[in-house]
């Protein structure tokens, strides 16, 4: 679709709290231009609080991101997310939800319906343009979410667990989807979850983050290219032995604090 | 052996077509027969042939027309005025730290007050004439509407919210495109409660300085004891509500197809 994006992140020593609850400590990483960097951690670890900060939806309590790179032309939106609960608009159709981050941008008519029609082929969803999200699945309602992010030609995608809401052969399907499409977009992404084997098929940096308040414990570069990616793959496999190895102790510890609601 | 025995059923109430308006009729036609056989007395209440008898000469010598025109049109200025001012006040609530505290505080202590007593007071202030009127009804609607709009603002998702900042949608365009129709629902539910409202306020409001007005209607039916003519009036004031109810149900059928 797009060159590579050339847009990278640094983070630089960023930390945040809620009231006395500490969430992230010292986070510095760069995020490079045109991969797939992976968040993992236990579940409260700070992990959808950093991508807030990443996106400019949260202000940190310390540190900075600093975006660098020429940002395309036809972006209109570079930072840009795909959020673990769709958030659709139920009043909007299928093209209206897609159709929204256009119309912010102020894109005439014309070349919003073709910026919607080329992201809803892309994603499959062509012939649900008119359907309201209550009449979709779960599955094809993310698909929505992503053509409503793609649409806008981010310089980097920001995406929060989104496939856990979803059932498992749903996820598969999906997972794949996004590898091809990211693969081809070129888009610096950064993905969040806690399930390792999507881990393992999307990364190429792994950032696998201590329990709360969340640090960085270590970083696996995978360098295979998306495409030809496999769940099942041998090394694909000891990678996700490795993750789990790193993770284990700390989602068995997260597991058994008190929290208070959210995630 | 004992078989499993079904316990799951119940506690799912299906509309019955036409039962409603089935419901109404029998309720007519007993009444009617129930007078004409005498079992009660005319006097005490009239049969429902006096009743229509009654509306058809308000309807021939035009006197309807003069006592509708008078009334709908105070129910409508009223009703919008109430509202318009309500949704203002509902969205400032719902959007802005500064009016919420207080003007909740202020919208709390109002809401409870009969409005029909304050007639007299309204009356002192803004005349007998149309503008007492207004003012009552547009006061009666004003409060249930800044209540369900808050409540509808308050409802619509944060997570949609936070969604639309993040892909650059100006303040103007969030309001518009996300907290407005995610209180729609809610606001239009409160019209089938404030445009009831409206219809009791307006009776109330012209029972004082009023010539024409279904309200003006009963009230001096009432002082004839002409009991037939004080139920066509009743009567008419139920089908307008009826009619009014219909048309905010066509209304949500069409702007909440989404749901
Ligand atoms: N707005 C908030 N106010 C207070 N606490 C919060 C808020 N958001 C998240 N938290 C808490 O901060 C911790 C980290 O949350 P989050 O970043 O969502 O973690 P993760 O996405 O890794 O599960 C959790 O314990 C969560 O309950
Ligand atoms: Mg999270």
């Amino acid at each position: 679709m797009t060159v590579k994006s050339a847009v990278s992140l640094s983070i630089e020593a960023v930390g945040h709290s809620y009231r006395d609850l500490r969430v992230l400590d010292d986070i510095t990483l760069s995020i490079p231009a045109g991969q797939v960097t992976v968040l993992v951690g236990p579940s409260g670890c700070g992990k959808s609080t950093l991508l807030g900060i990443l996106g400019g939806l949260i202000a940190p309590g310390q540190g900075r991101v600093l975006m660098d790179g020429p940002i395309a032309s036809d972006c209109l939106n570079p930072l840009t997310y795909v959020f673990q609960d769709f958030a659709l608009l139920p009043w909007r159709d299928v093209a209206g939800n897609v159709a929204l981050g256009l119309q912010a941008a102020g894109l005439s008519r014309d070349a919003r319906a073709a910026r919607v029609a080329e992201v809803l082929a892309l994603t499959g969803l062509t012939d649900f343009a008119t359907a309201w999200p209550k009449q979709l699945s779960g599955g094809m309602r993310q698909r929505v979410g992503i053509a409503r992010a793609l649409a806008v030609r981010p310089a980097v995608l920001l995406m929060d667990e989104p496939l856990s809401a979803l059932d498992a052969q749903t996820r598969a399907l999906l997972l794949e989807e996004f590898s091809t499409l990211i693969a081809a977009s070129g888009v610096t992404t950064i993905y969040v979850t806690h399930t390792l084997s999507e881990a393992a098929l999307l990364g190429q940096q792994i950032v696998v983050l201590s329990r709360r308040p969340g640090r960085i414990r270590d970083i696996i570069r995978i360098d295979r290219p998306l495409i030809g990616r496999r769940p099942g793959d041998p090394d694909l496999m000891a990678i996700e032995s490795r993750l789990w190895a790193l993770i284990r102790d700390d989602a068995a510890d997260a597991a058994r604090e008190f929290t208070d609601a959210g995630g | 052996m004992q078989e499993v025995k079904f316990r799951g059923g119940g506690f799912a109430p299906r509309p019955i077509p036409f039962a409603g308006a089935l419901t109404l009729l029998l309720i007519v036609a007993a009444w009617q027969g129930a007078a004409s056989l005498g079992w009660i007395s005319t006097r005490f209440l009239p049969a429902p042939l006096a009743i229509i008898r009654a509306l058809v000469t308000l309807v021939q010598s035009g006197e309807l027309r003069l006592h509708l025109a008078a009334s709908l049109s105070r129910l409508a200025y009223g009703w919008a005025i109430g509202t318009l001012a309500g949704l203002i006040v509902g969205f400032a609530l719902g959007l802005f730290s500064l009016a919420r505290t207080p003007g909740l505080a202020i919208v709390s202590a109002l809401f409870p007050v009969p409005k029909i007593a304050l007639v007299p007071l309204f009356v002192v202030w803004f005349g007998i004439g149309e503008g007492s009127k207004l003012v009552t009804l547009g006061f009666g609607v004003f409060f249930p509407t800044v209540i369900n709009t808050l409540a509808g603002v308050d409802g619509v998702p944060r997570n949609l919210i936070r969604m639309g900042q993040s892909f650059g949608l100006s303040r103007a365009a969030i309001l518009a495109k996300i907290v407005l129709p995610g209180a729609l629902p809610a606001i239009l539910a409160g019209f089938r409660i404030t445009t009831a409202t409206a219809i009791i306020l307006l009776v109330a409001a012209e029972m004082i300085g009023a010539d024409y007005g279904i309200g003006a209607f009963v009230l001096s039916a009432g002082n004839l004891y002409d009991t037939d003519a004080l139920l066509a009036g009743i009567t008419i004031l139920s089908l307008l509500g009826l009619a009014i109810s219909w048309l905010i149900g066509r209304l949500e059928r069409w702007l909440l197809a989404w749901r």
